[in-house]
């Protein structure tokens, strides 16, 4: 069986049909991790009892019993997800010993279908990033050039799933941080609607907007894993108790009177690079092939999406990070004699240190926006503008099945490339912060590839619920994209 | 623009110890950022109650069970100084 061409479904199918064990599965995965993960510090932690798990999965279909749609399926976890026994560590450096004891929700639900958890993948700090370089860990590269960054935050996720070092991987979703790396990357990545998949365990960034998903390899793999993630848990009160669709069996690529709308406030926003642009424009063509129908549409708010993303995130941000303190877990700093120190100076001095630079700002941007005189002014008014952009989408989606957009103004930039300006950085975000602000489900699927050989992706944004819908437009492109078939640099 | 003392000032809140270059650095781009943010009031929002979240909030409820998960020892395992079962911290009062 070819591992690195394999369907999530056929390897599980061919681990309980016992053609191959869970165990041979897993040691071919890691040993491709063992050689490649120097050249793209994609993984920073491995499970060291990952081939004792797949043992323990082999061992339950000798004796016959029942293991679930991922049995024997490698996955690597965004290292912002709590892994019981496993460190976690938001790749910061105020959590560089931090053991969970306890699973996120998804990763209990990706064991206990079976998947195979091999390692913790890099991201930026707190997933507070667009490239992978702000990690405490060491940067990132992109398997297609490692010269390039792989996006982020999921920047380690993406990186080890377009190199095949794992059959699929975990990231999270707070501004585009899926969809944007999976753009990058050549990989699937979707983004559910916000409560269709738990927060439980997950490093809390910004709750409001954060939502975990699958980046995988193909639609198929994505509407599988989907499946799996999903669902009601009491443990997160925002969870929705609508039944999870059989996204895989529904999956298909007919997409024959399927209406899909194209933002007019797109048109001409963000200087979009010329190669994105053709292929999106190719997107269209080939969709219209296929049957679908285009419409122009428009959501007026989304041009102020960027400013309410930021000045809602770094206000939650503020929030729930002020849970870092030195005291409970996590890094403290050196004091020589605790009893001398006044409480407050050891919690600034802890947390000064702790933090990177862009965590710290956005902290203090977030306290800024939720301090006395200014609240109202951005947080609240932010807030108020978002009931506006989600009722503009809603009305929007009446006439439409889904959007089409690219997913970033242009294919991933050289490590180091962007002088660090953080407004400049933050304004990069113009194509995916609207989807979380109101609650859509968006996937990056990969479609065409630069003349320097970098994947372009295409944008899906759905209306609630209806992942359904941008899985089988996506799967439509798939079927029709030219990065099929084709490896990155460092496979 | 945002001054010098407000920075010190939100450092204070946000108990975070930062050098006098962090301040300059934050001050400036704190200003930058928020000055192009600025443009959202332009929009009428009269009236118009915040999104604090945004799925429909559905009444959850559950019984109040006591569940042992977890020992007081596993509870303290990662804190960076302990006494026992109880975390050691600066004098508080």
């Amino acid at each position: 069986m070819d591992l690195l061409q394999a369907s999530i479904k056929s390897v599980s199918d061919a681990v309980k049909e016992k053609k191959i064990s869970a165990a041979e599965v897993t040691k071919f995965f890691l040993a491709r991790t063992e050689r490649l993960n120097p050249q793209l510090n994609a993984f920073i932690m491995m499970n060291e009892n990952a081939l004792a798990e797949a043992h323990a999965i082999d061992n339950k279909i000798q004796k016959g019993e029942s293991v679930g749609p991922l049995a024997g399926v490698p996955f690597g976890i965004k290292d912002l997800l709590c892994t019981k026994g496993i460190r976690t560590t938001a790749a910061s450096k105020i959590l560089e010993n931090f053991i969970p004891p306890y699973d996120a929700t998804v990763v209990t639900r990706l064991k206990k279908a079976g998947a195979i958890i091999t390692g913790k993948l890099n991201l930026d700090e707190f997933a507070m990033g667009s490239s992978n370089e702000t990690s405490f860990y060491g940067k990132c590269k992109n398997p297609w050039n490692p010269d390039y960054v792989p996006g982020g935050s999921s920047g380690g996720s993406a990186a080890a799933q377009s190199a095949r070092m794992t059959m699929g991987t975990i990231g999270t979703d707070t501004g585009g941080s899926i969809r944007q790396p999976a753009n990058f990357c050549g990989i699937v990545g979707i983004k559910p609607t916000y409560g269709r998949v738990s927060r439980y365990g997950i490093v809390a960034y910004a709750s409001s907007l954060d939502q975990a998903g699958p980046m995988v390899s193909t639609v198929e793999d994505a509407a599988l894993t989907l499946e799996v993630i999903c669902g009601k848990d009491e443990k997160d009160s925002t969870t929705s108790s609508k039944t999870t669709p059989a996204f895989s069996n529904n999956l298909t690529s007919n997409v024959k009177g399927m209406k899909i709308g194209l933002l007019k406030e797109y048109t001409g926003a963000g200087n979009l690079d010329v190669e994105v642009e053709k292929n999106y424009l190719n997107a269209i063509v080939e969709l219209k092939k296929a049957g679908a129908e285009f419409l122009e549409v428009s959501v007026p708010l989304t041009e102020f999406a960027v400013p309410m993303y930021y000045l809602i995130a770094a206000s939650e941000a503020s929030s729930n990070l002020a849970r870092y303190d030195g005291v409970k877990y996590g890094f403290r700093s050196k004091f020589n004699d605790l009893s001398s120190i006044n409480l407050d100076a050891f919690y600034a001095q802890t947390r000064g240190e702790g933090f990177g630079a862009e965590v710290k700002r956005r902290i203090m941007l977030g306290t800024y926006c939720l301090s006395s005189g200014y609240y109202d002014a951005y947080y609240n008014k932010a807030c108020q503008v978002r009931r506006l952009l989600r009722e503009q989408y809603l009305e929007v989606f009446k006439k439409c099945d889904a959007l089409l957009s690219p997913v970033t103004v242009s294919p991933a930039f050289k490590i180091g490339e962007r002088v660090y300006d953080p407004l400049t950085m933050y304004l990069n975000d113009i194509f995916t912060t609207a989807t979380n602000l109101a609650g859509l489900p968006g996937l990056s699927v990969p479609f065409g590839l630069s003349s320097s050989g970098l994947p372009i992706g295409i944008q899906l944004t759905g209306s609630h619920f209806e992942e359904q819908k941008i899985l089988n437009i996506a799967s439509a492109l798939e079927t029709a994209s030219s990065v099929k078939g084709k490896v990155p640099l460092v496979y | 623009m945002i001054d010098q003392k407000t920075i010190e000032h939100i450092a204070k809140l946000a108990r975070l110890k930062i050098t006098s270059e962090e301040a300059v650095a934050y001050g400036e781009q704190l200003s930058k950022v928020l000055s192009h943010f600025q443009k959202i009031s332009e929009i009428n929002t009269d009236g118009v109650l915040p999104l604090v979240t945004p799925s429909e909030i559905e009444f959850f409820a559950r019984e109040d069970e006591v569940k042992k998960e977890y020992t007081a020892q596993q509870m303290v395992a990662n804190a960076p100084e302990k006494a026992g079962n109880l975390f050691k911290v600066p004098p508080v009062v």
